[in-house]
Order: structure tokens, then C-alpha cells, then sequence
């Protein structure tokens, strides 16, 4: 079961690195955490699409709550964006996390998948961002 | 504000950003990903497209629905940014709010885009034009200035001229480091286009006060 495991969502610029990242955490973690990913602008160009974003992490729900790995700037505060035009009582339950995104998704999940909470899985995750 | 009024404003808005959104994009592609122009092409595309009905909401309905487009379409950060100040004016402003009561709403839209974007004026960004030219307004409405649009649209094309010897700090510009040095910051642009498109469509609807030359000089 996957319903008690904080969720992850891979949010790129590239669709191609959005699901090639998600593809290497389901190698790693099969189906025990709930996954998504968000990649590429509305007309399917390079960017973030804030709508894309927030069907992700409602794809990815989990009672836990839902880590968001980002790339670069735009897909940060795009998410940031779509955290907050999440419905309330969910919103507290998302982070995005201060992490490289390949590297921080396949960690982050890695932890996710052992029942370990949100702000563990957050942590370890950006336990890999140079200071 | 009626309809027709608040109609012409959002068509001006929306034109600039349609009609420089080459030139945007060509900023953008000399120090970040280059895809601003057409980011903000899309974002005042969709806009546009609803202006009527968007003319016929009260103000602040009408600026959050601005913004609230704007997020959803634009993609690049410049979405939330802009996207984050027209939604807080919305939040902030009244039906028809005085020049002191807009300028008010206009800080508190500032504050909420400076959080967003986590930066502060002189780090090269959209703040490098919105901050100085709302200082302007508060500056203008304590003089009783009657040339307030000529002097928002000059010092908005000042300040985003001035975006050319800073290094930045925020956005991917900020990977060039040093080479971001010698443009002008394409946010900061598209903040001055839309200030003086608003100022041209404001001084064209009331022209009230004839304008002292020597007035223009002070904000040019």
C-alpha cells in the first residue's frame, strides 16, 4: 500500500527530465510512494505550467503529504504558485524542496518509501544542495 | 472605472506586451532562456481574449482575474510574478479607488511580488522599475502633480535603462554572473512597456491639466 507514504512530484522545465527522473525513482522504488510528474509549458515547449503542476500533486495525494523536486527557477516558483492554489488543508501538507532534482526525487522517494514523514523526506533531500 | 475605460486599459496592457514580444524575447536570449517574449505573448493572448468580460467585473475582479491568467498561462517565472502582483492589487484595491488608495494597493502588489520572487530592487529584476516608479506616484500624489502619467512612463523608461550595468542576482540570469553586465533586464522592460502603455491610455482618457514643460523635465 502507498497511501500512507509522503508522495513525490518531479516538476522540470523538460518533460523529458520530469518523466526520465520518475522513471529512475520507480526503478528504485516501484509503486511505494505515490508519483507524478509535471514537465514542459502549456503548448508543450520547455517551461512549467502552474495547472500541470497542481494536477501532479492531486495525482500524487498522499494523506502524508507531497514533496515537490524542482529544477531551475521558473519550476520553483511556479509550484510555489500552485502550492498555494492548492485547496486548504492540503496546502501545509506540500513542500517544495531545496534540492538538485534527479538526485533529490530518487533520495527523497528512497526515504518516502520507508514511512518516514514529510519534513524527513524534505530534509534528505536537500541534504544533497551544497550550502 | 467603467467598462469601455476598463476595457481600453487592459487592450493597451495587453497590446504593448503583444506587439514587443519579439523584442522581449531577444533580451531574454542575450543573458536567460529566452522565452519571455513569448511567455507574455500567451499570458496578454489570453487576457485579451476575455477582455469584455473581464471589463464588465468590478476592479478588483477584474484584476484578479488578470492575474490569475497570467499564472495559468504564461509558464515562465514571469508568470507568477506578474501573475502574484495583479492578483494582490485585485486583493488590495476597491471599486474605484482614490490616487492615494491605489498607491497604497500598488505597494502591497510589490510586497507580494518581492516575496514571491524572493528579491529585493538592485538585483536586476521587474522590481528595478516597479519599485521607483510607484515611489514616483507616492512622490507625484504628495505634490498634487498634474503630469502624474508623463512622469510614471519616463522614470519607468529610466529605471529599466538603468537595469543595463547591474549584475544579476535572481532568475537565470544570474548564472551568467558577471556577463549578465551590459542589458537591460527583459523583466525590467516589460514592466516599463506596460507602464507606459497604461500612462499613454490614462493621459489619453483625461487630459486634464495642460503639461508645464518643465514638469516632463523633472520625471525624464
Amino acid at each position: 500500500m502507498t497511501a500512507g507514504n509522503v508522495g513525490i512530484v518531479i516538476v522540470s522545465h523538460s518533460p523529458k527530465v520530469a518523466e526520465g527522473a520518475a522513471d529512475m525513482v520507480r526503478q528504485m522504488v516501484g509503486a511505494a510512494v505515490p508519483l507524478a510528474w509535471a514537465g514542459g509549458n502549456a503548448e508543450g515547449g520547455l517551461g512549467t505550467d502552474v495547472a500541470a503542476i497542481m494536477a501532479a500533486i492531486d495525482a500524487a495525494w498522499s494523506e502524508a503529504g507531497v514533496a515537490v523536486l524542482v529544477d531551475l527557477g521558473g519550476a520553483e516558483t511556479n509550484s510555489e504558485m500552485a502550492v498555494e492554489m492548492m485547496e486548504e488543508g492540503r496546502r501545509d501538507r506540500i513542500v517544495v524542496c531545496n534540492a538538485p532534482i534527479v538526485e533529490g526525487a530518487v533520495i527523497a522517494a528512497t526515504e518516502a518509501s520507508g514511512g518516514s514523514p514529510l519534513d524527513v523526506v524534505r530534509r534528505t533531500a536537500e541534504e544533497l544542495s551544497p550550502v | 472605472m467603467d467598462a469601455e475605460q476598463k476595457k481600453t486599459l487592459i487592450q493597451a496592457l495587453a497590446g504593448t506586451v503583444i506587439a514587443h514580444a519579439e523584442e522581449l524575447t531577444a533580451l531574454d536570449q542575450a543573458i536567460g532562456d529566452g522565452d519571455h517574449g513569448l511567455n507574455m505573448k500567451r499570458g496578454f493572448e489570453a487576457v485579451l481574449a476575455e477582455a469584455d468580460a473581464l471589463a464588465q467585473k468590478p476592479l478588483p475582479d477584474a484584476l484578479k482575474a488578470v492575474g490569475t491568467q497570467l499564472v495559468m498561462k504564461v509558464g515562465g517565472a514571469s508568470g507568477p510574478l506578474y501573475g502574484t502582483f495583479f492578483m494582490a492589487l485585485g486583493k488590495e484595491v476597491n471599486d474605484a479607488p482614490t490616487l492615494a488608495e491605489l498607491s497604497r494597493a500598488l505597494a502591497a502588489a510589490l510586497a507580494a511580488t518581492r516575496a514571491r520572487g524572493k528579491s529585493e530592487p538592485g538585483q536586476k529584476t521587474l522590481l528595478d522599475v516597479l519599485t521607483p516608479v510607484l515611489a514616483e506616484l507616492e512622490a507625484g500624489i504628495a505634490e498634487g502633480a498634474a503630469d502624474l502619467p508623463a512622469r510614471l512612463k519616463a522614470r519607468a523608461a529610466a529605471a529599466a535603462e538603468a537595469t543595463v550595468p547591474m549584475r544579476a542576482v535572481r532568475g537565470r540570469a544570474s548564472f551568467l554572473g558577471d556577463r549578465s553586465i551590459g542589458h537591460m533586464d527583459p523583466g525590467a522592460r516589460s514592466s516599463a512597456l506596460m507602464i507606459a502603455a497604461l500612462c499613454d491610455a490614462l493621459a489619453a482618457a483625461a487630459p486634464a491639466e495642460p503639461v508645464r514643460p518643465a514638469a516632463v523635465a523633472v520625471g525624464a
